[in-house]
């Protein structure tokens, strides 16, 4: 089915968030939406969905105009859309999560659910596009790769002729990046119609048969797939950008963190983390990559003190730390920007100057005995919105009104004021657009070369190849390698499918996957 | 970057443009500015409860019997009996011509005396769960705390016998602790086993109303001589002062509260831990990976919310009246919710909404004495103020506000799964 946008147009009161998008994409095409968070991609997408009504402008399918009131009607017309976090019941099967909303049911009047109707077209549509979907197999149990397939089966079943990704890599491996690319091309080929909206340069790249830049709500321009990654990201951020981390070969000191033997069993009885034994120095970025879920996160939570490992020292400057509470080992010296800086990293409901000082108000000079000097928090505030160009109308507005990049830059100010011995990096650049990732890597590399040991733990591989000195790949609870700096994005990649340093050495030399090059 | 991303998440205020003074003012007026929002729930509470008047009032309904021969009597007297009872609202709250000019000046001001004898325990309770509200508690205990905090503040009224000024402090101290224990229990449950502090402190009311029970049959407590379930009465030295000469009831619990108001405005927005509680209240996960003790905070924040709850128990006791008895809470305890909710958990938007709910009180026990409409009207009305500012969007529906959703009373009304 042919879609086309023409002059969408869509106002959020004086701000202007889609202006005029004119979009075209062929049966049998696969359309690269890429832009920054923030630049309209989203909104277009609800608008095309039907979640928002355009203020001017008009939808067609295949040249005929549409309207839809809601996603129901986009739907039926045959738009589906696979949202970046996922609309599954997790306690339900992939065949009930497919007939949810669109049951059907057994002749008279009980109305029973046609079950097995349901797991016969997953199958059936699963095995049409090779898609190995389990339609029995509960959604909880399954890896994000497969649910991720699971939502495209449900969009597929109800008949979607466009399919619409938004951000479909952020949560897969390598490897499941690669499946999925192969299922849109197998899809294109069977003449659906794909919108990928994504910010990676190399997955669109990689399989976009054509390429539209949207920035600050207007088509900025329509290159070629075949454009380098540069000319992508200048015409994404609006200006030229560098997207190697330009930094000196470390120098690294003396030990600060001595990990041993860290063991974390959660109360259901699960291994999060299996005996994982590391050290880093000062002035080095020890990066641990792998894919989300093999134990880093509570690695992390371990070095900070949020998670009580079950085995296990943690030392600092040669001091056992693995008793301090939180608050002891943030006045030790160590920083932390947790994955999920929403969530962890800031009080949506504060202002920028409160979270700033959100781990220093009760010391010197924000607290005054037991009161707090707010002129000290408003100073503070100044000072860091500036050094760290963090754009909010004012140090009042409230955290959760800014953007991701400059949430993540308020909590990277807050970490960074306070001198530090240990920098801990969970996932920094997650959900940041090209121009916030540069600034990020640019913060780390100079708080390294400060003379901090920085931990960095990221499953993008690109950053953890920019970044790190030194590189540990965890996997189920493990660290199954640790290589240097250098090492080829192939070997990593295997080291976090699970393969051994050894076999990834050897295997990791023939290239499998256009997105790891 | 850039401020495109705002513009997705929400439609807002027109800040971008810079209107004129009246059109400023006019655009607020047609905003979901709280104050805004509490004002015209206000209004639609006392349409509401014309009506409800207006269709309950026997003569009127007598009237509508033959609506269709004389339709003007049955609005003719829907109107006298809407208007009567509003006006004996009024003249029981502020101001009453009737008694105004018989007797000494201070019987203008009676009215007045008694919103704000009324008011005064609403205060302090409606401080006590916004309090715990901000640092993301719900206390529905306040009735409970209240209670205890009666009870100690009594006992030590009329069981012990001290010097003047220090007796009053000294019972006053008690209530205090009482209050702040028995909400404790809550925060200490809630701390280590992590029950849920709007199920613990909801059975501490079943559990303090019984102990309440129970001690008024009990020799030492109860008053002796008297067939009634009433304690003993507090001495004249542990009493609160009365502000005023008779017959104006206000006493320096008034006061108390006012200071109370103060104390949490400074502690909420000055004081490090009043920074605390409202990081745990609004995101204790940040606040834990900000080093803060997420459970002792909960303890903390319940004791300083009992403490208030109990300090409005000494109100009643040692201002209000001089024993104890079983309804010595008064619905206190549960109204102050709506209070809380009513001034959005701020320190002195609750003070007003405690004067409100005060006048209320004082109004409709003129209105039910002097009309046919019950008491009971006065319930009607608080609850119909707080549903419109629970559900903002009914009240942007009836008046055709624009704007986006004001959340803040919503998610007090809403946020029950703590």
């Amino acid at each position: 089915m042919k879609l086309e946008l023409r002059g969408i147009t869509k106002r959020f009161g004086s701000l202007v968030a889609n202006d005029h998008i004119d979009l075209v994409v062929e049966p049998g095409e696969i359309h690269a939406l890429l832009g920054e968070n923030g630049a309209g991609k989203s909104t277009l997408m609800n608008v095309l969905y039907g979640l928002y009504e355009p203020d001017d402008g008009e939808i067609l399918l295949d040249d005929v105009p549409v309207r839809f009131a809601g996603p129901g009607e986009a739907m039926a017309a045959g738009i589906g859309m696979v949202h970046q976090h996922f609309m599954l019941i997790p306690v339900f099967t992939v065949a009930e999560n497919v007939m949810l909303g669109h049951e059907e049911t057994k002749a008279g009047p009980l109305g029973w659910l046609d079950r097995r109707a349901a797991r016969r077209k997953v199958s059936e549509v699963s095995r049409r596009y090779g898609l190995a979907v389990p339609p029995d197999a509960l959604v909880a149990d399954l890896p994000v790769g497969v649910q991720q397939r699971a939502e495209i089966v449900k969009a597929l079943t109800r008949d979607a002729k466009v399919l619409v990704l938004d951000e479909p890599t952020a949560v897969l491996t390598p490897r499941e990046i690669d499946d999925l690319m192969a299922v849109m091309r197998r899809l294109r080929d069977a003449g659906t119609s794909i919108v990928f909206i994504s910010h990676k340069l190399k997955e669109v790249k990689a399989v976009a048969d054509k390429v539209t830049v949207i920035r600050r709500g207007k088509v900025v321009g329509q290159p070629s797939p075949s454009a380098s990654e540069q000319e992508l990201a200048s015409l994404m951020v609006g200006r030229p950008v560098k997207l190697t981390v330009e930094k000196e070969p470390a120098k690294p000191a003396d030990v600060v963190l001595d990990v041993e033997g860290l063991r974390v069993v959660d109360p259901t009885g699960v291994v999060q983390v299996d005996g994982v034994s590391f050290q880093v120095r000062a002035g080095e970025i020890y990066a641990i990559a792998g894919v989300q879920g093999n134990g880093q996160t509570e690695v992390t939570e371990c070095l900070l003190g949020l998670e009580t490992p079950t085995e296990g020292t943690i030392r600092v400057h040669g001091r056992n730390v693995s008793d301090a509470s939180v608050h002891d080992r943030l006045r030790l010296g160590i920083g932390y920007v947790p994955e999920d800086r929403l969530h962890d990293g800031l009080v949506g409901s504060f202002s920028v100057a409160e979270n700033l000082v959100l781990d220093m108000y009760d010391r010197e000079p924000f607290a005054k005995g037991v009161a707090i000097d707010l002129r000290a928090v408003a100073a503070n505030a100044a000072m860091r919105i500036d050094e760290f160009d963090v754009r909010t109308p004012d140090a009042e507005a409230l955290a959760s009104t800014l953007s991701g990049g400059n949430q993540q830059k308020v909590v990277l100010a807050r970490e960074l004021s306070r001198p530090l011995k240990l920098l801990v990096v969970a996932q920094p650049t997650r959900g940041l657009d090209v121009g916030s990732m540069e600034f990020v890597h640019r913060r780390i590399v100079s708080e390294r070369d400060k003379g901090t040991a920085v931990v960095l733990v990221s499953t993008e591989l690109d950053e953890v190849l920019g970044l790190a000195d030194r590189i540990a790949v965890m996997y189920r609870g493990r660290i199954v390698g640790e290589v240097p700096a250098g090492t080829s994005a192939d070997e990593i990649g295997l080291l976090m499918a699970g393969s051994t340093s050894q076999e990834a050495a050897v295997t990791g030399a023939a290239p499998h996957g256009a997105s790891n090059e | 970057m850039s401020d495109a991303p705002v513009a997705e998440v929400a439609a807002s205020e027109p800040k971008h443009t810079a209107p004129s003074r009246a059109r400023r003012t006019a655009l607020w007026l047609r905003s979901t500015h709280p104050v805004v929002v509490t004002v015209l729930a206000f209004v639609a509470s006392i349409i509401v409860g014309g009506i409800l008047i207006f269709i309950t009032d026997t003569p009127t309904r007598k009237a509508a019997k033959y609506f269709f021969s004389s339709p003007g009597d049955t609005f003719s007297r829907g109107w006298h009996a809407v208007s009567q009872a509003y006006v004996a609202l009024f003249e029981g709250s502020i101001f009453d011509p009737h008694t105004a000019f018989h007797g000494s000046f201070w019987h203008a001001l009676s009215p007045l005396s008694e919103t704000l004898l009324n008011a005064t325990p609403l205060i302090l309770a409606g401080l006590a769960v916004g309090l715990a509200f901000r640092a993301g508690l719900f206390n529905i205990g306040a009735q409970g705390q209240l209670i205890i905090g009666a009870v100690f503040a009594g006992y030590v009224g009329f069981a012990w016998h001290l010097p003047v000024v220090l007796h009053v402090i000294v019972a006053l101290v008690a209530g205090i602790i009482g209050g702040a224990l028995w909400a404790g229990i809550a925060g200490w449950l809630k701390a280590r086993t992590g029950a849920h502090e709007v199920i613990t402190t909801i059975m501490l009311n079943y559990v303090a109303v019984a102990l309440l029970g129970y001690l008024l049959t009990e020799n030492g407590f109860k008053r002796s001589g008297s067939n009634q379930a009433i304690s003993r009465i507090v001495d004249g030295n542990a009493r609160l002062p009365k502000l005023f000469p008779a017959p104006l009831r206000v006493h320096a619990g008034l006061i108390i509260a006012l200071l109370a108001a103060a104390g949490v405005a400074w502690l909420l927005n000055r004081s490090r831990l009043g920074f605390q509680l409202r990081a745990v209240g609004a995101n204790q996960f940040a606040a834990r990976t900000a080093g803060m003790d997420v459970g002792r905070n909960y303890i903390v924040s319940l004791v300083l919310s009992g403490a208030l709850a109990g300090l409005a128990g000494c109100s009643q006791i040692l201002g209000t009246n001089s024993s104890i008895t079983g309804d010595i809470d008064a619905g206190i305890g549960f109204t102050a919710i709506t209070v809380a909710l009513l001034g959005r958990a701020q320190p002195w938007p609750t003070v007003l909404a405690g004067l409100l709910f005060g006048a209320f009180q004082a109004g409709g026990v003129t209105m039910q004495s002097r009309t046919t409409t019950p008491i009971d009207l006065v319930n009607v009305l608080q609850s119909i103020i707080v549903l419109f500012i629970a559900a903002p969007a009914l009240i942007r529906a009836l008046f055709r506000l624009r704007g986006a959703a004001d959340t803040s009373g919503q998610q007090l009304a809403k946020g029950w799964n703590g």
